[in-house]
C-alpha cells in the first residue's frame, strides 16, 4: 500500500463511528485514553469497577452517557435509558445499586414540558430499579443543532456476597441464556429515525434488571458470567466472552426469541438482530445442570418470561462463535467494526 | 430446518452429484451475497455448485470519481449532501464522506430520495445535493425526488447521478469473455422493477440460464436448484422462482418515472470501467438539477489503488481471500476497497461471515484482525 493510500483513509478527527461500540471504539479508548489513564480497577474494561473498601468489602462504580436522538420513542425515552443503562451496568456485574447521580446537560431552547416528561421518567425509572437518585449537576449550553439534552449517570452498588462472575470461570458444557426478545430497542430507534413506520408493537424494551438479577441469584443457580447486550448486540457480549474465555460458542438461531416484527425490521433495514442494542435484556452463562433451575427464575420473573437457552459453551479450537441458522447452515458471529449503518436497497 | 427447505436442500444436492461437474454461478445482487453468508448456506450447498458475487452492490461500482466529486461538493460553502448511510465510508482520492463530515461537512444520512427534497426545503439557504446510487431499485425514486423538487419549485435541490442498471453489466461481463459461467441467480428487488424479462437477451443472446430468486434462504437454493437443472440439461432459460413479487413486465409506474427522468448513458463503473448505456442521466428537461453541471464539477481520473483486486472480485474473477489487501489492511474499519465498505460488499460479507465458510471450516480465510 502507498503512503498516499493510507493517508488519504486517516482522519486526524473523530468520526461518529468511533462512538458505535465495535472496534473502531476499542481503538479510541485503546489508543488515546489508556495510555494515560490506566489503573487495575479500569484495566478490565468491564462494565463497572470493582472497588474494594476493605478487607471483605467491594463497591461497583460505573457510569455511562446518553445521547439519543429521538429523546422520546415507543417504550421509552433518554430519561428511561439513563436510569436502565447504569442500574444494569451495575447488576451485571454482581452489585446491588445504592445510588445514582444525574448529570443534565440541556441545550438552551429545549422545550420545558419535554424536560418534564423526561424527568418524570427518571424518576419512574428511579422507582421500578427501587434506586434513588442521590445528587445530581445541571448545565445549560447554546444552541447547537441536537436534539438538546444529554444526560450522564453515575452508579454506586454493593457487591453481592455469594456470586462470582467472571469470564475466567466459564467452561465447556455452561449453558447460554437469553432473558427475552432480542434487538426491540435498537431497531425501535432505527424505524424511528429513518422515519419508517412500522405498522407494529416494535417497541424499546429499556428495563432495569437489579430484580430480575436478584431473583436468578436467589435460585440458587451457579451463575458465571453475566451482561446486558447493549451497544455491539449479543453479537458483542457472545464475541467477547469468547475472546477471553479462549472457550467456543455455539448458538441456535431457532432458539433465540425475537418478535417476528422485529425480525422483518431488521431484514428491512439490512441488519444482522444479533448486533443489535438491547436495553433490558441479560445474556448469562450458567453450569449446566443448574439452566432448568435458573430458566425457571427467569421465567417466573416479569422481565424474564420468554427467556430461553440459546446456546452452549465447547472446547472446540479456535474459539469462535458460531451459528446454527435457522436455515440449517452454519455460520460465525463476529463483534460488530462500528456502527452499523442501513444499507441501500 | 423446516421440511420444505429440507427437501429443497436435499433435492439440490441430489442433483448436484448427478451432475457430476463444478459449475459457476453469480448473484448479481448484494441482499443475496448477504443472506447466502448470513443464513449459512454454504453449508447446504455442494461443493460441485459455486457461488460467484457479482457487480451487486450499488456502493461498491460507484466509480471513485463520484465519490470525489460529492467530497468537492461537500466541502463547498452553503452544500449539503444527503446520502444513503453505506456511502459514507467508501475512501475516495482524498478521505471519505465520513471523513468530510469530521471536518464539518454537512452531510445527512437519508434513507430515501424524497427526504432529501424535504431537507431542501427546510433550508432554502442550501444547495441539497442527493447522491442518486444504486440499481433500478433505487433509481425511480430519484425520479420521484427530482419531479417533487421541481413541482415545489425547489431549485436549491440538485442530484449527482450515479445510477447503474443491471442488464448492462451482466452483458459486459459476459462480453469481456474472462468470468467464466454457467449461469445467474437474478435480483429479487430489482427484478421487481425491471421484470424478469429483461433477463431475456442473457438468456436468448448469451445461452446463460436466468432464474429471479427472492432472498429467504428456500427461494435461493430453489433458484440454485433450477439452474443446477437446467446445467444438466444443457439448457439456457429464464425462470422466476419468486413470482410472487416480480412479474414478467415489472413495475410499469416506476419505468415510466425513469423514462421520465432519465436517459440511458454510458458509466463508469468502479474498477470496471465505461460501459455503455449501464447508467442513468438526468433527461434534457431535468437536467438544471444535475449536481455536476449546477456546480461545474470536473470529474477526476479514478485512482484505485492498484493492489487492490476489488474490481476482479466483482466479476467473480477472484474470491476475497485471494486479494493481498483482504484482511491485510483493507478491513471494515479502513476500506481499501469498495467491497469492503458497503454490508453487502462481497469482501465486507466474507470478513463478517468468515468468507465461504461452511461454520468453522474455513474460518481462517477471513482472520479477524
Amino acid at each position: 500500500m502507498t503512503a498516499t493510500h493510507i493517508s488519504s483513509r486517516v482522519s486526524d478527527r473523530v468520526m461518529l463511528a468511533h462512538g458505535g461500540g465495535g472496534e473502531l471504539t476499542s481503538e479510541l479508548i485503546e489508543a488515546h485514553f489508556l495510555p494515560r489513564i490506566n489503573n487495575p480497577a479500569l484495566a478490565p474494561l468491564a462494565d463497572g469497577a470493582i472497588v474494594p473498601i476493605g478487607s471483605d468489602q467491594s463497591v461497583v462504580f460505573t457510569t455511562d452517557s446518553y445521547v439519543v436522538t429521538p429523546l422520546e420513542f415507543p417504550g421509552g425515552d433518554i430519561g428511561r435509558l439513563a436510569v436502565c443503562g447504569t442500574v444494569n451496568d451495575l447488576a451485571v456485574m454482581g452489585a446491588e445499586p445504592l445510588g445514582l447521580s444525574l448529570g443534565v446537560i440541556m441545550e438552551e431552547g429545549l422545550s420545558l414540558d419535554v424536560l418534564d416528561r423526561v424527568v418524570a421518567s427518571i424518576a419512574r425509572a428511579a422507582r421500578e430499579a427501587r434506586v434513588p437518585i442521590v445528587t445530581g449537576d445541571t448545565k445549560v449550553i447554546e444552541r447547537r443543532g441536537n436534539e438538546g439534552l444529554f444526560l450522564n449517570t453515575a452508579g454506586i452498588g454493593r457487591l453481592r456476597p455469594g456470586l462470582r462472575l467472571g469470564t475466567e470461570r466459564v467452561e465447556s458444557g455452561d449453558v447460554i441464556l437469553f432473558s427475552g426478545r432480542i434487538a426491540d430497542h435498537g431497531l425501535t430507534i432505527m424505524s424511528v429515525r429513518a422515519g419508517i413506520a412500522f405498522d407494529s408493537d416494535l417497541r424499546s424494551d429499556a428495563a432495569p434488571l437489579a430484580d430480575l438479577i436478584s431473583a436468578l441469584s436467589a435460585s440458587g443457580a451457579d451463575v458465571k458470567f453475566m451482561r446486558d447486550p447493549t451497544r455491539g448486540g449479543v453479537a458483542g457480549v457472545l464475541a467477547d466472552m469468547c475472546l477471553r474465555s479462549g472457550y467456543s460458542i455455539e448458538i441456535n438461531e431457532a432458539a433465540i426469541p425475537i418478535s417476528p416484527t422485529a425480525r422483518h425490521a431488521a431484514e428491512m433495514l439490512g441488519l444482522d438482530p444479533l448486533t443489535v442494542a438491547n436495553e433490558g435484556k441479560l445474556v448469562c452463562v450458567v453450569r449446566r445442570e443448574d439452566a432448568a433451575k435458573a430458566i425457571k427464575a427467569m421465567q417466573d420473573h416479569p422481565l424474564g418470561r420468554e427467556a430461553a437457552i440459546v446456546g452452549r459453551v465447547t472446547d472446540a479450537e479456535p474459539p469462535l462463535v458460531e451459528l446454527r441458522t435457522r436455515a440449517g447452515g452454519r455460520r460465525i458471529v463476529q463483534r460488530p467494526y462500528g456502527e452499523e449503518l442501513p444499507r441501500i436497497c | 430446518m423446516t421440511p420444505r427447505l429440507q427437501d429443497i436442500a436435499e433435492g439440490l444436492g441430489d442433483s448436484a452429484v448427478r451432475l457430476g461437474r463444478t459449475v459457476r454461478f453469480m448473484e448479481v445482487c448484494g441482499t443475496h451475497t448477504v443472506s447466502f453468508y448470513r443464513n449459512g448456506l454454504r453449508a447446504l450447498v455442494p461443493d460441485n455448485i459455486r457461488l460467484i458475487s457479482g457487480p451487486g452492490c450499488p456502493v461498491c461500482v460507484t466509480a471513485q470519481r463520484h465519490i470525489d466529486a460529492a467530497i468537492e461538493l461537500a466541502r463547498g460553502p452553503r452544500v449539503l449532501i444527503a446520502t444513503y448511510g453505506d456511502m459514507l465510508r467508501v475512501p475516495g482520492r482524498s478521505g471519505s464522506l465520513e471523513s468530510s463530515r469530521a471536518d464539518g461537512a454537512d452531510i445527512r444520512v437519508v434513507t430515501s430520495a424524497l427526504t432529501a427534497v424535504d431537507i431542501a426545503a427546510e433550508c432554502p439557504e442550501r444547495t441539497v445535493v442527493f447522491l442518486a446510487v444504486g440499481f433500478e431499485t433505487t433509481a425511480p425514486a430519484t425520479a420521484a425526488a427530482v419531479i417533487t423538487a421541481e413541482r415545489r419549485g425547489l431549485e436549491n435541490f440538485a442530484v449527482l447521478m450515479c445510477h447503474k442498471r443491471v442488464v448492462p453489466a451482466m452483458r459486459a461481463l459476459l462480453d469481456a469473455g474472462e468470468t467464466r459461467l454457467d449461469g445467474f441467480l437474478c435480483p429479487g428487488h430489482v427484478s421487481t422493477i425491471i421484470g424478469a424479462e429483461a433477463y431475456r437477451p442473457i438468456v436468448e443472446v448469451y445461452c446463460k440460464p436466468c432464474v429471479v430468486a427472492g432472498f429467504e434462504p428456500a427461494q435461493m437454493l430453489e433458484g440454485l436448484a433450477r439452474l443446477v437443472r437446467q446445467a444438466s440439461r444443457e439448457e439456457a432459460r429464464l425462470e422466476n422462482v419468486y413470482q410472487a413479487v416480480v412479474s414478467d413486465a415489472g413495475n410499469a409506474v416506476a419505468q415510466r418515472l425513469m423514462c421520465q427522468v432519465f436517459v440511458k448513458a454510458d458509466a463508469p463503473w468502479r474498477a470496471l470501467g465505461e460501459i455503455s448505456a449501464s447508467g442513468l442521466e438526468l433527461a434534457p428537461a431535468y437536467r438544471r438539477f444535475d449536481a455536476i453541471e449546477r456546480f461545474g464539477i470536473a470529474l477526476g481520473e479514478d485512482d484505485d489503488n492498484p493492489a487492490c483486486r476489488c474490481g476482479e472480485v466483482i466479476q467473480g474473477l477472484v474470491e476475497p481471500g485471494e486479494c493481498p489487501l483482504f484482511a491485510n489492511g483493507c478491513t471494515p474499519l479502513s476500506p481499501v476497497g469498495p467491497c469492503m465498505v458497503s454490508s453487502e460488499g462481497t469482501c465486507a460479507a466474507w470478513y463478517k461471515y468468515n468468507g465461504q465458510s461452511a461454520g468453522r471450516a474455513a474460518v481462517r480465510i477471513g482472520g479477524g484482525s
